[in-house]
């Protein structure tokens, strides 16, 4: 039993791992060939340094993972806030509400919003397609991801020690920065986190709501699709993969060690 | 909270690194020295003049590594250059039309030109901002999507046959021409065009019909044509071509000649695969150059396609690319290697036997997406 447990992890891991390593170690090929090995190098880092299209796309992108992550959250955690406080029913419209958005298909949310913009642009001027509309449509749709990370925190959080917090003399807006916040903060974390991963990955609302200033890696990256694709992206990736792993392995140990003191403390 | 800081500062980190890296913009000139242009010597560096171009065109499709063409172009005017990229020419057209992006020059082919002539997207050009145009070859002007020549300049062209491995092919059954696509000595060994247009051109050729046919019976003696295919054929491609025919899982399959460069000759590309025109024809396409009606810097976007038509700047493009280029004087800066192959320059006896994509009537389009689906559908026996 346990030996097919664990072949059944090892085939699991295999699947998920696989294409990764197999795109991590043609990066480092030195011929174009996707399947034949030619021997090492770091032509392809080379290249996509000296790569602008990309370089620019790259740039397009993380900006606009951090700044959505960043408002998304701040938003978020007010809303998240917000809806606890209302009584039961309301509590439940809302959330159901927040959840639409993420079950509803990508490319209807993306299609809607590049409609809603061209729809203000031409009645108003306003608000033309480009990276402004790229970033708020981010965060239109990292907002529900933060607050249903918030939720659950705020729920098991003792309602009493706010109150407690106010009936010492707190202000409450001080209150929430010292007693409600460090208690939400891992779902704030996760939700910020996740809204990051969620703007990297996008492919489909990006493509709608770009317009012609703004172009993102996925959309870039898409639109050479018709010629063979250069292991430049393969270099990229591998680098991309590598800083979120460091990311994680980083958080992860952050948190162990602060575990530990905690611990430690009580 | 700092966990958080952390977290940001690590990112913003990241996100200096990438804008930051840039290098100087001179290009880069370890390559081959014979198309590098020296435009620094022949035109002073032009003041900015604070316009901003929008340019939309296809996938890798401009030459960014020997001749760094955008950055020229700023250089030489002092007009900067947003360049982005679409995969296809629907998808182009359905962004652009749906209002959601506004670009000033942008690249489609043939019959998309003709459609978007049809519905007033392009704007008539100003001749006398590109005296360039003289250079374009007789034989690609006025052509058919474009007869008076008034809103487009051709930017490259090509024909489509078909690339197969001389090792395991026959070179007797090459005189089957495009019937060699349904051969059943070549059973699984076989490729298609994963495109309808394209895809429906072959069976249409095959069966010796106009490319630009509205019988419908016509339309669906090619549909029958390709399920009968289906049973013979590995795969319906895109760009997979290149894996499957490099690796010689597959031995034949029908693209784009300029995409023979990178099969053949390139580094890690396979010699021993070859390319034909089948006898009876095929279809030849251009992709051009064309000004949105929209476009609120016109004389920029002329300046920008003049730019492209410089002899230099076309050679560059043209090598770059690996698609024909439509101009004599271009070529002949270019590796004699490349304008002397057959492949990529076809003898006129071929060329007249081929023929241009058009705008399909709706109808006809309807026809055409519903037999694909339906196509698509059908699983082999």
């Amino acid at each position: 039993m346990k030996t097919l447990s664990r072949i059944y992890n090892t085939l699991i891991f295999a699947f998920l791992y696989a294409p990764i390593v197999v795109l991590v170690i043609f990066s480092f090929n030195d011929s174009k060939s996707r399947s034949i090995w030619n021997g090492f190098s770091l032509r392809w880092y080379e290249a996509l340094f000296y790569d602008e299209e990309i370089r620019e796309a790259l740039g397009v992108t993380l900006q606009v993972a951090i700044l959505s992550a960043l408002f998304a959250t701040v938003i978020g955690v007010l809303a998240a806030v917000g809806i606890h406080a209302l009584n039961k029913k309301l509590r439940k419209v809302f959330l159901t509400v927040n959840n639409l958005p993420m079950v509803n298909p990508e490319i209807v949310t993306g299609i809607s919003l590049m409609l809603l913009f061209v729809f203000i642009y031409q009645t108003t001027g306003l608000l033309r397609t480009g990276f402004l509309t790229l970033l708020i449509a981010h965060i239109t749709f990292n907002i529900p991801y933060v607050i249903l990370q918030v939720m659950p925190k705020l729920r098991q959080m003792n309602q009493h020690m706010y109150e407690a917090a106010l009936d010492l003399g707190c202000h409450p807006t001080r209150a929430f920065f010292k007693v409600v916040m460090p208690e939400i903060m891992p779902g704030v974390t996760t939700g910020a986190l996740m809204a990051f991963t969620m703007s990297l990955d996008d492919f489909v609302i990006s493509y709608f709501t770009s317009g012609s200033t703004a172009q993102t890696l996925s959309v870039t990256i898409y639109n050479m699709t018709k010629r063979p694709i250069t292991p430049v992206i393969n270099a990229l990736s591998t680098l991309m993969f590598g800083t979120i792993l460091l990311l994680l392995l980083a958080v992860n140990i952050y948190q162990i060690r602060d575990d530990a003191k905690k611990k430690r403390t009580v | 909270m700092k966990r958080f800081l952390a977290l940001l500062s690590a990112l913003l980190m990241l996100l200096v690194f990438s804008s930051c890296a840039a290098p100087d913009d001179e290009p880069i000139d370890d390559e081959e020295e014979d198309v590098a242009w020296d435009y620094q010597a022949e035109f002073p560096k032009a003041a900015p003049t604070g316009v901003t171009i929008n340019v939309y065109n296809w996938g890798e499709y401009i030459d960014d590594e020997i001749l760094d063409v955008n950055a020229a172009f700023t250089y030489v005017t002092g007009i900067e250059v947003n360049y982005k990229t679409f995969e296809n020419n629907e998808s182009m057209y359905a962004l652009i039309s749906s209002g959601a992006a506004d670009y000033d020059v942008i690249i489609p082919s043939d019959y998309m030109v003709g459609k978007m002539i049809d519905e007033g997207m392009l704007r008539k050009l100003n001749f006398d901002n590109i005296p360039n145009y003289q250079y374009i070859g007789e034989n690609y002007r006025n052509l058919n999507y474009d007869p008076e020549n008034a809103y487009s300049v051709p930017y490259t062209w090509g024909t489509v046959g078909i690339f197969y491995n001389t090792k395991y092919v026959d070179e007797a059954d090459l005189a089957l021409g495009w019937d060699l696509l349904w051969c059943d000595k070549y059973k699984d060994r076989i490729l298609m065009f994963n495109n309808p247009r394209d895809a429906f051109g072959v069976a249409l050729m095959k069966n010796g019909h106009s490319l630009n046919t509205t019988d419908p019976a016509h339309w669906n003696a090619a549909f029958d044509a390709l399920v009968e295919q289906k049973q013979v054929l590995y795969k319906y491609v895109n760009d997979e071509i290149y894996d499957l025919m490099i690796g010689e899982t597959c031995w034949i399959a029908p693209y784009y000649a300029g995409d023979g460069v990178l099969m053949i000759y390139e580094e890690g590309a396979n010699e021993d695969i070859a390319f034909f025109i089948p006898e009876s024809g095929t279809n030849f396409f251009v992709d051009a150059m064309c000004v949105r009606s929209t476009s609120k810097h016109p004389a920029e976007a002329e300046a920008y396609i003049n730019f492209m038509c410089n002899p230099h700047v076309a050679a560059a493009n043209a090598e770059y690319i690996g698609y024909s280029c439509p101009e004599p004087a271009a070529m002949e800066l270019m590796d004699p290697e490349i304008t002397e192959n057959p492949y990529f320059y076809p003898p006129q006896s071929i060329l007249d036997r081929t023929e241009i994509f058009l705008t399909l009537p709706k109808e006809t389009n309807k026809l055409q997406a519903d037999l694909w689906l339906k196509l698509k559908q059908i699983t082999r026996k």
